[in-house]
């Protein structure tokens, strides 16, 4: 597996960037989304794969035995996953508000949003 | 003396309420300071003119072996006379000159702040100190300048002093740091005695070029000299005090300061002297091409900074004479000369001098005070200025026949322009006398009288007043007590004969400029294309620079910064491996493809086609469906290699995404594809070389190794010291339990925002 895994990651990252760029609100979460999966695939994977082997104690036992997977990735993702979601909640729900309050789905009618501001040239 | 100075400064902040309070007599308290400093440092005169040394130190910051050190000798002591002295007047002056002016309390505050910076850069006997009142000398110029801030010129002006001399003021700063290394001493005194350490050590000439730097730009010396004559849009108090006798003197006062321990090499005495001598011959040549009083009078002051930097370079006993001299000839007349533009410029409401006739009648005392100024300045007998102008044309005399005739065509023209001061604005009556806006008030004419009147006791009894101080300054500059004498009558020299030449021909020039005045053409374009004209230039493109920098990287478009981080990371990435890494191997990588379990391939088949309907559905529904596929495969993943707590929180995770998109779903906006086709090749190129990467880098990150002790420790001690069987929990929970309250408080932030997001209610506008 410890082959296979970065392609997936390395795929996943691809897809994920190529949606954040594109200038659809919804493309640009589903981009986010993505590109955190891709993000936590590559910690984990970096902290070497072990088949089986929580990183638990076992009954009876003070200290883990071996074998068993690196506790300090997992700490980790742990915690960016679920920052992760926080922000992907936001993201959620600022993109409806901005729809109802622009009705566009367009990211770079954003640009200017001021009343007062020069429209951009490009 | 820290006392007198540090009450100064504080007064300084006050004198706005005195001036408010007092009205009319607050001018008592207001001169009364620079005066009661004037006496204070008068009281040194007889110990200093033995030549001793007054010091006074008090350490700052010991540890960077800064300190508040006072060094009054002959040459800080004649320099603190001046600013003292004429700050007494300038107050007086401006009390009168300004008198209905809305702004003057400010004003007094600022001179009274530019004066106690300007002692205390003079009395200074630390690098640090020097360095730090000097930039204060530039900001409280910046302010004086622009005293009148709502006319735009002075605005430019003020700014345009405070670029020229605060960038000077940097590479001074940089240039004491080389001379505080080269002679291993920040202290002033220290530094005088080690000429030859400086001289020769291999950072005199960068050192050089950055003190000259500081000098030239705050003394106005070619090609810095444009700023000064803009600067004259000060009220003029503020052009009499700054821009004649005091600040652009400081640039003077550093260079004679520092001779001892800097002159001897080639490079300073030919630098002063080319630099100056060009400055003093360009500042007389466009003072005559002008005919505002105030321009001419700017440009003359800019010839004369010239005149006194070439002596400084000269470097001979007599050279160093005649500057001390001629430095307080001319702040004697050129700030009573200023006083008297600002006089005319009050009554007549005009400085363009063909428009002036005849004045005397109304401003009997301005004239008179204008006559003896001029009298000094075009050097005539029994004035210091005749004092000054024959040690000057002896020392030049002394060095080369070029440079004395160089001298002479300046003093030429200082006759010419004294005339046009003295004489053609008062005395000359060709046709009716101007109409003034009001008469002459004697009291502005005071303060030019008294320096005018000093011009003439001076130059009568040089002995007795200005002899003995002006010969320790003298001694200070050079570095070596010298005898000193000042007499007015050398008897029939042949410098005496010239002296007399130089007004004859100066008289001639003044008729010849009477009769034709048009300006020459091709210089007008010369001028237009100046310094000056290289200063705006280099500011506005700087400005507009900075706009397209930020218009190109501040563009607004999210996808063009994401694109621009990720190809910079890249970029980097790939350089560094490159050039450090091992390359890949990928064939023993191959093998381990074997070790892939039957199910583990199943789960990888089930992400491929969930990417592909992702990237081609067009319902929101699929797409969230479909994501969620990938994200239950990670978590799958994440459970069959050892992780469940992180598969329980992702299929957690996935299936509250999923939720929420649902519920908001028909509030999102429709899906439907908005990029260009050529731009999606673009996206797709960044993409895949982003993707392929990181697989790069995580392939070669796992030929390596990991080794980590913190997988032992945890492994160890989990149970141990936290008391759990989950080793991850108890990461979280207590080894890392702070990290945990940070994540909650991002995750309350994210909730609060979500709920404000939510509840906000839009203004009609925004609906519409």
């Amino acid at each position: 597996m410890d082959i296979v895994l970065p392609f997936i990651t390395g795929l996943l990252f691809a897809t994920g960037l190529y949606l954040i760029l594109h200038r659809h609100f919804f493309k640009l979460i589903l981009g986010i989304i993505l590109f955190g999966l891709a993000t936590n695939l590559f910690i984990f994977t970096i902290g070497r794969l072990t088949r089986g082997g929580s990183p638990i104690i076992p009954q009876g036992s003070e200290v883990a035995i071996e074998p068993y997977a690196d506790p300090v990735p997992q700490a980790l993702l742990l915690t960016a996953i679920v920052i992760g979601f926080g922000i992907q909640a936001f993201a959620i729900v600022l993109v409806k508000r901005v729809y109802q309050a622009f009705g566009t789905n367009n990211l770079d009618d954003l640009n200017n949003t001021d009343k007062t501001i020069i429209p951009p040239k490009e | 003396m820290l006392y007198f100075i540090l009450a100064s400064l504080i007064y300084a902040f006050i004198a706005p309420f005195v001036h408010r309070a007092a009205g009319k007599y607050g001018i008592a308290v207001q001169a009364g300071v620079p005066l009661v400093l004037f006496v204070y440092f008068a009281t040194f005169l007889p110990d200093v003119q033995k030549g001793e040394v007054y010091t006074e130190i008090y350490n700052w910051v010991p540890s960077l072996g800064v300190q508040l050190y006072f060094y009054l000798d002959g040459l800080a002591l004649l320099f603190t006379l001046l600013i003292s002295g004429f700050g007494t007047l300038v107050m007086y002056y401006a009390s009168q000159y300004l008198k209905d002016d809305a702004g003057l309390g400010r004003l007094y505050m600022y001179l009274t702040l530019f004066m106690v910076a300007m002692l205390g850069l003079v009395t200074a006997g630390n690098l640090v100190t020097v360095f730090i009142c000097w930039e204060l000398t530039s900001i409280t110029s910046y302010l004086l300048i622009g005293h009148t801030h709502e006319k735009e010129t002075a605005r430019q002006s003020a700014l345009q002093a405070l670029l020229v001399t605060g960038l000077g003021g940097m590479a001074l700063m940089a240039g004491f740091v080389l001379l505080g290394i080269a002679g291993d001493s920040y202290t002033i005194p220290e530094l005088l005695t080690r000429n030859d350490l400086i001289t020769h050590s291999s950072l005199y000439l960068p050192m050089l070029i950055l003190i000259l730097l500081g000098a030239f730009t705050k003394s106005a010396q070619f090609p810095f000299h444009f700023w000064l004559p803009n600067a004259m849009a000060a009220p003029t108090p503020v052009s009499a005090y700054l821009h004649s006798a005091t600040m652009v003197k400081a640039g003077i006062y550093l260079l004679a300061r520092l001779s001892p321990a800097l002159s001897g090499p080639d490079v300073w005495h030919f630098t002063l002297l080319v630099i100056g001598t060009t400055t003093a011959l360009l500042g007389a040549f466009l003072a005559l091409q002008n005919s505002d009083l105030k321009a001419i009078l700017a440009y003359t002051t800019v010839s004369a900074l010239g005149l006194l930097v070439s002596l400084i370079g000269l470097g001979t006993d007599a050279a160093i004479q005649s500057m001390v001299v001629f430095l307080l000839a001319h702040a004697l007349y050129k700030g009573g000369l200023f006083m008297v533009a600002g006089n005319i410029d009050h009554a007549a409401g005009t400085r363009e001098y063909p428009l002036l006739n005849g004045l005397h009648k109304q401003m009997r005392f301005t004239g008179i005070a204008a006559m003896l100024a001029a009298l000094s300045m075009a050097g005539v007998l029994p004035f210091i200025g005749f004092i000054a102008k024959e040690l000057l044309y002896e020392a030049k005399a002394a060095s080369s026949y070029i440079i004395l005739a160089l001298s002479f065509m300046v003093s030429v023209a200082y006759v010419a322009v004294a005339t046009i001061m003295g004489y053609r604005i008062f005395w000359h009556n060709r046709s009716e006398p101007t109409k003034l806006k009001h008469q002459g008030q004697v009291t502005m004419a005071y303060p030019p009288l008294i320096l005018g009147i000093c011009a003439l006791v001076f130059g009568l009894m040089p002995g007795h007043f200005v002899a003995p101080i002006l010969g320790q300054a003298a001694s200070a500059t050079l570095g070596e007590t010298i005898d000193f004498e000042l007499s007015l009558w050398h008897g029939f020299t042949p410098v005496l004969w010239l002296s007399v030449l130089t007004i004859l021909a100066g008289i001639f020039l003044y008729s010849v400029l009477q009769k034709k005045r048009e300006p020459i053409a091709i210089l007008q374009k010369l001028y237009a294309n100046g310094p000056n004209k290289l200063y705006f230039v280099l500011l506005n493109g700087l400005q507009r620079g900075a706009l397209h920098l930020t218009a190109t990287i501040q563009n607004g478009y999210l996808r063009l910064y994401i694109a621009s981080i990720i190809l910079t990371q890249v970029a980097l990435l790939l350089y560094t491996i490159w050039y450090n890494s091992p390359t890949l191997q990928l064939q023993q990588k191959i093998n381990l493809l074997q070790d892939v379990l039957f199910h583990e391939w199943l789960l990888i088949l089930l992400v491929l086609p969930a990417i592909y309907m992702l990237l081609k559905t067009t319902s929101r529904l699929t797409a969230i469906a479909t994501l969620s596929i990938i994200g239950y495969t990670a978590s799958l993943l994440y459970y069959l290699f050892g992780a469940p707590d992180i598969a329980a929180t992702q299929l957690l995770i996935e299936t509250l995404t999923v939720v929420i998109f649902v519920l908001v779903l028909h509030k999102l906006p429709r899906f439907q594809y908005l990029t260009h086709a050529h731009r999606r090749i673009k996206f797709v190129v960044i993409s895949v070389l982003f993707g392929a990467t990181m697989t790069y880098v995580l392939l070669l990150v796992k030929q390596f190794p990991l080794i980590s002790n913190l997988k032992e420790y945890y492994g160890q001690n989990a149970y141990l010291l936290g008391k759990g069987k989950n080793i991850v929990n108890v990461i979280l929970i207590d080894f890392r339990a702070f990290d945990t309250l940070g994540e909650m408080t991002v995750l309350a932030v994210a909730a609060i925002g979500i709920f404000a997001l939510l509840r906000l209610r839009m203004d009609k506008e925004e609906k519409a």
